[in-house]
């Protein structure tokens, strides 16, 4: 474990990516199989099952501090992070710890933390509660990080693929491809990724070509015949991979989601096997696409009733085809993979599968016009395709594009703030923003982003000056300063106050010259509501 | 002097002892000002007259006009100021740094200024004063805050730097140009002879503490850009030069910051520096209230930082304790 928390150290205290990669590299290169699976699959964002919920840890926590339970909350909403609390907290200075720097990241996981689902409270009580102890402030705050599966580390899965590509001596597209999907930690699976055609499961997807947004006009694309043209869809990004008379539904969060899709899968099933489509999982059809929030309502409902399949169905909107026939196509021309996707989606007896159309508009100027419809269809605007690339891996710029309409604004009123967390702590940077209902302000927002540094230390000194009461960790403000908001989209929401719950709201600007007087009222964010959900 | 009139209160203008006529770390210009220490939120120009610790003098006139009229008194040694007696005693906090010990017919104050109990080669270590009032910081009054041992910072600063060289990159390290970088300079000569780079800001007063007889490494001045090869070297610098045209001297460097601040894993990441090294010259929160019990005073009243939380801690374990609303906490 002393090595994992050395590099984890390393990884988190420099910016340098080339250092990144090194210090991945170095630990590579002296750890054993298991000790690496389970770093790569920490490092690349997956998340062991978690042994023990947040809300034990905070009990146990404030009965080891011997603190009151106001000061442990104030001390938590400070430090933004309770993995961290508890080892500022109560962590022991490691002294009498050297024979557990000892114990490795696999057996910490495989032997101590995994079993722990499987004791009783008290049990997993004694033995944490004596980790917190024993250990030294870095291995402590670790260790409750695995334990609530919630560990983050600052390195992208491109810079851990450069470091395994690196150390393993393979192709990163190799390396990337074994990682998809289901990916267990074992020694066996470290073997595999060295080997890395003998380990493919079977439902194995292919990692997501991703676009990158388009600033400014199109024109800077050049002849427009290059280019595909299709809406952008507003849904989630999935992968129908189909082998072995076997399919099945991932979602960009590599996670499977068939079960939650069977309308969908029952027409995936009459594909042929050996097939791998890209698409976008929408509510409705490709023919009528219900707003993003009719999704939610279908992803949030833990049964899935045929009242709610039938109320709300959902669609597979392909707009690639990455595998025909067993053979991988992603090399191809999209053009090719295109003209290919068309055949294949043709085929009957798929009502829940449909092809993301090709917009035909024949100049920039007149897409551009087309774009400007996208609210109205419940779309977020356009991707612009070049007819000639092949399918990339990840964010590579210049051949997808995304062409996005401008956000919806509204201005509003900072009503509370509250501490951030992560690199935002100590600071308040979670803010709630309201509008006027006749003479009072309504909260209608929370956004945590948008400000600059500057901005963000500027508001918070402020807030702390005239802050008009506590409720908790959450301060309320004087009505005084207006932001102007950018959001995505309205829901009708029982259970804001308001009535209304907004999409993605951030803040688009400090409006230094407007009063509150002067900031929307509610009224204006219900017609915006009502002709949304009219169009 | 009434019941409800206490020795010490908070004016417009700052900290004011009616008794004696005086102001502790005025805000606003005024006759009589007794400093705690030279930090810029606690020594201010403009005063008609300056009363300070004598071990303090040098630094402070790197930071008043020429013609201010200082007297400086030696730690321990009462003056009468009005109907109080008035000494000043080791802070720990900076070189010269001083709590204000007020005596009156009515009862004994002690106005803490900046303050830390932790070792610290270039200042007098901090001797708690009993009292009846004692008026404290609380810059880092939460639990989370607690100092590790200062020479294992200074063996991390050290492998760091030499971590840097031995990629011949520069290690440059911001750290408050007063206290923070001398005791760094000081920390590190216990481990290494090497000489370091300083700013311009930071060796007025790398000056003042040598005159003052404070060993520490040897130090040349960063100037002109390209005139010395900065690769491997260790560069202390005060925080405000962080992303400034001067940096560019350097080439390829890391970053570090020395803060008590850095404690915190959301900080360290906030600031964009490379590495964040936990040193403070405040007290933190065991010191606070060991500091508290050892000077036995029956009311605590508080400056700054996280006064509200060290407030409803006191009051809770029975201590009588205030917050008062000042304007200090610009450093650190």
């Amino acid at each position: 474990m002393h090595r994992f928390a050395a590099l984890f150290e390393a990884l988190d205290t420099t910016t340098s990516t080339a250092a990144k990669v090194e210090a991945m590299s170095a630990y590579f290169a002296r750890a054993t199989p298991s000790d690496a699976a389970w770093a790569t699959y920490i490092l690349i964002g997956r998340r062991a099952k978690r042994s023990v919920g947040p809300a034990l840890l905070r009990k146990w926590l404030l009965e080891e501090s011997q603190l009151p339970a106001w000061l442990v909350e104030e001390t938590y909403a400070s430090v933004g992070d309770l993995a961290e609390t508890i080892a500022l907290l109560v962590a022991g200075d490691g002294s009498a710890g050297s024979d557990e720097a000892d114990v490795s990241l696999s057996e910490w996981l495989t032997q101590r933390i995994l079993p722990l689902t499987r004791e009783s409270e008290g049990e997993r009580r004694a033995k944490i509660v004596s980790w917190w102890h024993r250990l030294p402030y870095a291995q402590c705050f670790l260790v409750n990080k695995l334990l609530t599966g919630s560990l983050r580390v600052g390195v992208s899965r491109s810079l851990v693929t450069r470091a395994l590509a690196a150390s393993l001596d393979q192709p990163r597209a190799q390396i990337e491809r074994a990682l998809m999907g289901a990916w267990e930690p074992s020694a066996a699976a470290w073997e595999s990724l060295r080997s890395p055609d003998t380990g493919l499961d079977s439902a194995q997807p292919y990692p997501f070509f991703l676009a990158s947004p388009l600033d400014g006009s199109p024109e800077q694309l050049g002849d427009r015949g290059r280019w595909l043209a299709e809406w952008k869809w507003d849904g989630i990004r999935g992968q129908i991979v189909c082998r072995a008379g076997q399919a099945a539904l991932w979602s960009r969060g590599e996670e499977i989601i068939t079960e939650r899709f069977p309308d969908i899968m029952a027409s995936a099933a009459a594909l042929p096997p050996g097939t791998v489509l890209d698409g976008e999982v929408v509510a409705g059809s490709a023919e009528r696409v219900l707003p993003f929030a009719k999704l939610q309502q279908r992803i949030g409902r833990k049964k899935l009733t045929p009242v709610l399949l039938a109320a709300i169905p959902a669609g597979f909107i392909a707009y690639d085809l990455l595998e025909w026939e067993g053979d991988d196509w992603r090399s191809r021309p999209l053009r090719e993979r295109r003209a290919q996707l068309e055949r294949v989606v043709r085929h009957p007896g798929m009502p829940a599968i449909g092809i993301s159309s090709a917009l035909s508009e024949a100049s920039w100027k007149d897409l551009g016009a087309a774009r400007q419809q996208a609210r109205a269809r419940s779309v977020e605007g356009l991707m612009l395709k070049d007819w000639q690339s092949t399918y990339g891996t990840g964010r590579q710029r210049g051949a997808w594009w995304k062409w996005k309409i401008d956000p919806y604004v509204f201005d509003g009123v900072l009503l509370y703030a509250a501490p951030g967390h992560g690199r935002r702590s100590n600071l308040y940077t979670d803010y709630t923003f309201g509008v006027w209902l006749n003479d009072a302000l309504v909260p209608v927002a929370k956004a945590y982003s948008g400000l600059t540094d500057e901005e963000i230390r500027r508001l918070d000194a402020w807030i702390r000056k005239n802050t008009k009461e506590k409720f908790g960790t959450v301060r309320s403000v004087e009505p005084v300063h207006v932001f102007e908001l950018a959001y995505e989209g309205i829901a009708k929401s029982s259970r804001h106050k308001s009535g209304i719950a907004l999409r993605f709201p951030r803040i688009a600007r400090w409006r230094t010259d407007k009063p509150p007087a002067e900031a929307d009222t509610l009224e204006n964010l219900q017609r915006v509501l009502a002709v949304q959900d009219g169009g | 002097m009434s019941k409800s009139e206490p020795l010490v209160r908070v004016t417009e203008r700052g900290l004011y002892c009616a008794a004696g006529d005086f102001y502790i770390d005025p805000w606003l210009p005024v006759d009589r000002a007794v400093i705690t220490h030279a930090h810029g939120d606690h020594l201010r120009a403009g005063n008609a007259s300056y009363y300070l610790a004598s071990a303090g003098l040098r630094v402070a006139r790197c930071r008043l006009p020429p013609e201010a009229p200082i007297i400086a008194l030696p730690y321990g040694e009462p003056i009468t100021l009005g109907n109080t007696q008035v000494s000043l005693h080791p802070a720990g906090h900076v070189l010269g740094s001083a709590q204000i010990r007020i005596a009156h017919a009515d009862g004994v104050w002690v106005v803490s200024g900046d303050y830390k109990r932790d070792p610290d080669p270039t200042c007098e270590a901090f001797v708690p004063l009993p009292c009846d009032v004692f008026i404290s910081e609380a810059t880092f009054a939460l639990p989370a805050y607690r100092w590790q041992d200062t020479q294992q910072t200074a063996r991390e600063i050290l492998a760091w730097w030499h971590s840097n060289r031995s990629q011949g990159l520069a290690s440059v390290l911001f750290a408050y140009a007063l206290g923070k970088a001398q005791r760094v300079l000081a920390e590190l000569s216990r481990l290494t002879d090497d000489r370091v780079f300083v700013h311009g800001a930071v060796a007025g007063l790398v000056e003042a503490y040598r005159a003052e007889g404070i060993a520490m490494l040897p130090t040349l001045p960063a100037t002109v850009a390209g005139a010395a090869d900065y690769r491997g070297a260790l560069v202390l610098a005060p925080p405000s030069a962080a992303g400034s045209p001067w940096m560019r001297r350097f080439g390829d460097h890391r970053t570090g910051f020395c803060s008590g601040w850095m404690r915190v894993r959301g900080d360290r990441r906030r600031r964009g520096y490379d590495r964040g090294f936990v040193l403070s010259d405040h007290a933190d929160w065991p010191s606070l209230l060991r500091t508290f019990r050892e000077t036995g005073a029956g009311r605590i009243l508080l400056t700054h930082g996280h006064t509200d939380t060290m407030c409803r801690y006191l009051r809770e374990q029975g201590v009588d304790a205030a917050a008062l609303r000042t304007e200090y906490g610009g450093e650190d």
